[in-house]
């Protein structure tokens, strides 16, 4: 028979168990998300680099059509709305797809992390990364001679309903990507997520206005959510007004997706 | 019982037409280890995966720690440590990370470093777990299991795939977990590791429990053996059964190999070599064989354990 070995030093195996803090689960699972987020060489390249690259590109390449104001109005409004997309819609369904099928979603489920914890730990890393990203762009765009509203009053007064479009399309975009990452094989999504990617970017009135689609095109982009996100914040920081009809197209979007994600995500 | 880690009874659940498991009953307790063990598809994972709260039983009664799985919380996770079969990791972190994360979700974790090196893992800390071969994976599925230190681990299949060190360092973890007074619940098809393990073994075959005890128990279950020698051919088999119990039965097969089962015991095997002695036959070879859990399983079931 075996006699008991006795333990390392340092490693007590004898039972304590009980849950870390609420709290404390939260800020471990969020920066957890945001490590792996940044050290995702591909994530960076669609969350920081290609939005800063159409930016510069554009602004610099005069290829937007006559009549419309400066390049740059137009132009920061929409990779804001891109930066949006691919963070809380690409990013969240491609990484979530592979979570799930190396088992990480059912690992944590056997965790005392509670599912609540998990998935307003994933929000607030999406949040994290959009916040660096509106920053970089931003500034960026003030670099190259954007000002909205014309004067610092006017541009501070455009925050609140920026701010609402930013979080209802990240809510939207969100619910999306998870919907996809939830029903489908990873290898799917990675497809998917990017093929949806392309077409918004196209149809999403986000480096070229709706206006250059042919009508019958125009008139289904503008129910997508891409192009209420880009249009919207256009409205909002080029002063002409609450754009509530957009508001509703991203409202409806999220609540329909968010309630099929609910129903179908399956976490193994 | 208030040592009863986990207690299922008449548990039912089927996959559509396919019933998995039919009506199978287990008991496992704190301090001890216990292992289902079983061939592949016997229902081994659907009952610990049931017993983990992943699935939701037909019908039957599962007690784990006092609870419904069904109906687990936080504070019941925390008290339960999970070792999957496969994978269980974010495919981008470094397997230090997922140790140090799972111990960030426990109020009192076990020293994440410590706990690695004593697994042989503090050389894949700063590996992204995809790169991992499958015996480092599996061993970190085993660190993530115990880190939060919990009363209760499950274990599916802790030792495929491992090589000998590895396996060494999983079962010395194991009885060290056993004698901190942990309720181990493992499964596996390996037997030596039932045998050497475990305090308690089911075996399953078909959803069902086909028999249960201490491997000891189990071996020497009914008493049976055989007692095997050589010896020239052609030996009056029938004249050596006269001098043996009833019940006892005596063959020679192949040629020249005499094999007698029965209640193999110290007067039977003193019997057999007085009989030799007063016929003036060398029996060389004599061999008392006695029955491992392989054995009973194959009584069993019928089945083969491995592949």
């Amino acid at each position: 028979m075996t006699t008991p070995t006795p333990a390392v030093p340092g490693l007590d195996l004898s039972p304590s168990p009980a849950a870390a803090p609420m709290s404390r689960m939260l800020v471990a699972q969020t920066l957890l998300e945001l490590r792996l987020t940044l050290r995702r060489g591909e994530s960076v390249l669609l969350t920081l680099l290609i939005p800063l690259a159409l930016l510069l590109f554009f602004s610099t390449v005069d290829v937007l059509p006559e009549g419309s104001g400066p390049p740059i109005d137009f132009l920061v409004p929409g990779v804001l709305a891109l930066a949006v997309l691919s963070t809380s819609f690409t990013g969240l369904a491609i990484a979530t797809g592979f979570e799930r099928s190396y088992g990480a979603l059912k690992r944590l489920g056997a965790s005392p992390l509670p599912r609540g914890v998990l998935l307003a730990g994933k929000t607030l890393a999406v949040l994290g990364v959009e916040v660096l990203q509106v920053a970089l762009l931003v500034a960026v765009g003030f670099a190259l001679g954007w000002n909205p509203g014309g004067s610092t009053a006017a541009g501070v007064s455009m925050v609140p309903a920026t701010l609402l479009l930013l979080v209802l399309g990240t809510a939207c975009f969100a619910a999306l990507g998870l919907l996809m990452a939830g029903a489908l094989r990873a290898e799917a999504t990675l497809a998917a997520a990017n093929g949806m990617y392309l077409v918004f970017l196209m149809l999403g009135g986000i480096v070229f206005p709706l206006s250059q689609l042919p009508s019958a095109v125009a008139r289904v982009a503008e129910l997508l959510p891409a192009a209420a996100l880009a249009e919207g914040l256009r409205d909002v920081l080029t002063g002409a007004g609450m754009p509530w009809a957009k508001v509703v197209v991203l409202a409806v979007w999220a609540v329909l997706a968010g309630l099929l994600a609910a129903r179908t995500f399956r976490w193994e | 019982m208030s040592d009863a880690a986990v207690e299922v009874s008449d548990l039912v659940k089927s996959y559509g037409r396919v019933h998995a498991v039919k009506g199978l009953s287990l008991l496992a307790r704190a301090g001890e280890v216990t292992a289902l063990l079983g061939p592949n598809g016997a229902g081994k994972t659907t009952t610990v995966e049931i017993c983990e709260g992943f699935r939701r039983a037909d019908s039957g009664s599962v007690r784990v720690l006092g609870v419904d799985p069904a109906a687990a919380d936080s504070e019941w996770r925390s008290r339960v440590g999970v070792m999957l079969q496969t994978g269980g990791f974010y495919p981008g972190a470094r397997a230090g990370e997922m140790v140090h994360h799972l111990a960030a979700l426990a109020r009192h974790p076990l020293d994440p470093d410590a706990l690695m090196e004593r697994l042989g893992l503090s050389s894949v800390r700063r590996t992204a777990c995809r790169r991992l071969s499958g015996g480092e994976r599996q061993r970190l599925g085993l660190a993530l299991a115990v880190v939060g230190r919990p009363e209760l681990v499950f274990l599916d299949e802790p030792t495929a795939g491992l090589d000998v060190q590895a396996r060494r360092a999983t079962w010395e973890l194991i009885g060290d977990l056993r004698a901190s007074g942990v309720a181990v619940l493992l499964t596996t098809h390996a037997m030596d590791e039932a045998e050497r393990l475990a305090d308690a073994v089911v075996i399953i075959d078909g959803g069902t429990v086909v028999a249960s005890g201490s491997p000891r128990e189990l071996t020497r279950g009914g008493a049976e053996g055989q007692l095997r020698f050589t010896a020239p051919t052609g030996l009056d088999v029938t004249q050596l059964l006269g001098a043996l119990p009833e019940g006892t039965s005596a063959v020679e097969q192949p040629p020249g190999s005499y094999l007698v089962r029965g209640v193999i015991d110290p007067a039977l095997l003193a019997s057999v070599t007085a009989w030799c002695a007063t016929h003036g036959v060398l029996a060389s070879d004599v061999k008392v064989e006695q029955r491992t859990l392989e054995d009973v399983f194959l009584e069993l079931t019928g089945s083969e354990l491995r592949r």
